[in-house]
């Protein structure tokens, strides 16, 4: 189920050249500014929980999320050379898995690992809020990674509907409409985070179950589809 | 077919090469402003997928949609219960739907300028009269303009509306007015932190994500800093964060100089001195995104 090569060149394509820069870009900023806090506000339980929660899950994952997940399989389909990859004799899924595992693993590190930097340096992991925030974040990346690779797969403009899935959707709707929470990884993820954090710093409008259940059957079924998709992929000129 | 044609010989003046009727063109040559004029008209209608696919065209139209349907729902229940004034300031209206702008910048710069630079069809646009800077100011005032139809035409329903449901005219006049200033320096600014973004890389997929990235990690950034300054009770700092952020900047000129509140914590925008270094700050980044794009494209891709 997992090939090498293609994982390769799946990796190289996402953060060959400059593009590990700039996509390390986004956790510098995250850890300077929670540096800032840090100095401006000192060690403060609530300012974590707000600063991890806005600007770290609400924000950094789903766009790290994206550009991982659409771009470990996007450009490819764009510039019609996933025709080479999809010649060899590899399982279309088997394709799908290798580049959600690398997606999943680009994201995990440039959005989980910074989290966890900076809700260190933010409170010390005072009541497990760190540790809470990391683990959502690593819960959501795999979420995030599947759905968007889907995406991928299915649209030529996946970035933008990445975009506007977890920016409009999940930040506007969610803020607006309470039933869109409910159809949110990133409430999802926050329920995991409940789960160990315990207190009230960490909150979800999902149940811990609802929440395990939904983001497992999305990315199976985000997986699989995928795999269809990439097995009768039409390639379409430029429009 | 070797057939040996029978070798006459020349005889007299008969002998020239055919001339098979070619022209030199000596009608009117259009020149340099009618290209550039070209280019702009070309890349405004291709911001809102117009001359381009149906596919192109859903997003573009489906924000302007999305943008202006607020607007008439406003309009609609000022009408409706007669209230006195409308339920947003003309110059608040950008700054709430601002996720809209974003995207919409985030998708529509890099459909300019990427495309141009992976196709390679940017040298072919400098082999015809024009220059650097015309290609530059085209693509610059046609994001510019599309982004100014997408603040503005929610604005003027708005405006409309109020005086449909016979608002104060002079009052809504002013509003409108300082609205429009403030959208055109937005879209401004907006097209050309996009274009600059945009024009770095030849992939779209990657433009879009870095173009948004900006726009709202940077105001993520920055409104979570004023909101711990404004818990610090350190209100001095508020106004000084907002400047590293562009809506926050837009909204500070404007809270300023254009009689809105603030969206900041608190309500505390920027004083009139603090405001003219926002002004700068902005007039600045619409300069340096210039600058930067022309010097992008001196030289590109051959």
């Amino acid at each position: 189920m997992y090939d090498p090569t293609v994982a390769r060149l799946t990796y190289r394509a996402l953060l060959g050249r400059r593009r590990a820069l700039i996509l390390s870009a986004l956790p510098l900023l995250l850890i300077a500014i929670s540096v800032v806090v840090r100095g401006l506000a000192g060690a403060d339980d609530q300012t974590a929980s707000d600063l991890l929660g806005g600007l770290a899950l609400a924000t950094m994952v789903p766009i790290i999320g994206v550009i991982a997940g659409t771009g470990a399989i996007g450009p490819e389909i764009d510039d019609g050379s996933v025709v080479y990859l999809l010649s060899k004799p590899l399982k279309r899924p088997t394709i799908i898995f290798t580049k959600l595992i690398v997606a999943v693993a680009v994201t995990m590190v440039f959005s989980a690992l910074p989290t966890l930097i900076a809700g260190f340096i933010l409170n010390g992991n005072g009541q497990q809020i760190a540790v809470a925030y990391t683990v959502a974040a690593l819960v959501s990346s795999i979420a995030y990674a599947a759905v968007f690779l889907l995406l991928g797969t299915v649209s030529r403009h996946a970035v933008v509907f990445g975009l506007v899935y977890a920016l409009v959707w999940e930040a506007l709707f969610g803020s607006l409409v309470p039933g869109a929470r409910t159809l949110s990884v990133q409430q999802w993820s926050l329920a995991v985070a409940h789960k160990v954090a315990g207190g009230d710093l960490v909150t979800s409008d999902v149940g811990l179950t609802t929440a395990t259940v939904l983001l497992v059957v999305v990315t199976v079924l985000a997986t699989w589809y995928a795999g269809q998709k990439l097995r009768a992929l039409t390639l379409a000129g430029e429009e | 077919m070797a057939v040996e044609h029978p070798v006459t010989a020349p005889s007299g003046d008969q002998t020239r090469i055919h001339n098979i009727g070619y022209r030199s063109y000596d009608g009117p040559r259009l020149g340099r402003a009618y290209a550039t004029r070209s280019l702009y008209s070309q890349s405004l209608r291709g911001a809102y997928g117009l001359g381009r696919s149906v596919k192109s065209k859903v997003l573009p139209m489906l924000l302007f949609v999305v943008m202006c349907v607020p607007a008439a729902i406003m309009v609609a229940v000022a009408v409706a219960t007669k209230a006195d004034e409308l339920p947003v300031d003309y110059t608040r209206y950008a700054i709430i739907m601002q996720a809209v702008i974003s995207l919409y910048v985030a998708s529509q710069a890099p459909q300019s300028v990427s495309r141009d630079l992976r196709f390679k069809t940017v040298p072919l646009y400098f082999s015809r009269p024009i220059e650097t800077a015309d290609y530059v100011r085209a693509k610059f005032a046609a994001l510019a303009s599309a982004l100014f139809v997408l603040t503005a035409a929610p604005l003027l329903v708005l405006y409309i509306g109020a005086l449909l449901a016979k608002l104060d005219f002079a009052d809504q006049t002013k509003g409108f007015a300082q609205g429009l200033v403030s959208v055109a320096l937005l879209s401004l600014l907006f097209a050309g932190l996009g274009l600059v973004i945009a024009s770095v890389t030849p992939r779209r997929g990657f433009g879009i994500a870095a173009v948004i990235a900006v726009l709202t990690i940077s105001y993520g950034a920055v409104s979570t800093l004023q909101a711990i300054a404004d818990a610090q009770n350190s209100t001095g700092s508020i106004p000084w964060i907002g400047l590293f952020s562009p809506v926050t900047l837009i909204d500070g000129v404007q809270s300023a100089f254009l009689g809105s509140t603030s969206a900041f914590p608190g309500g505390i925008g920027p004083s009139n001195g603090e405001g003219v270094v926002y002004v700068l700050v902005v007039l600045g980044l619409i300069a340096a995104s210039y600058g930067l794009l022309m010097r992008r494209y001196r030289r590109v891709g051959l």
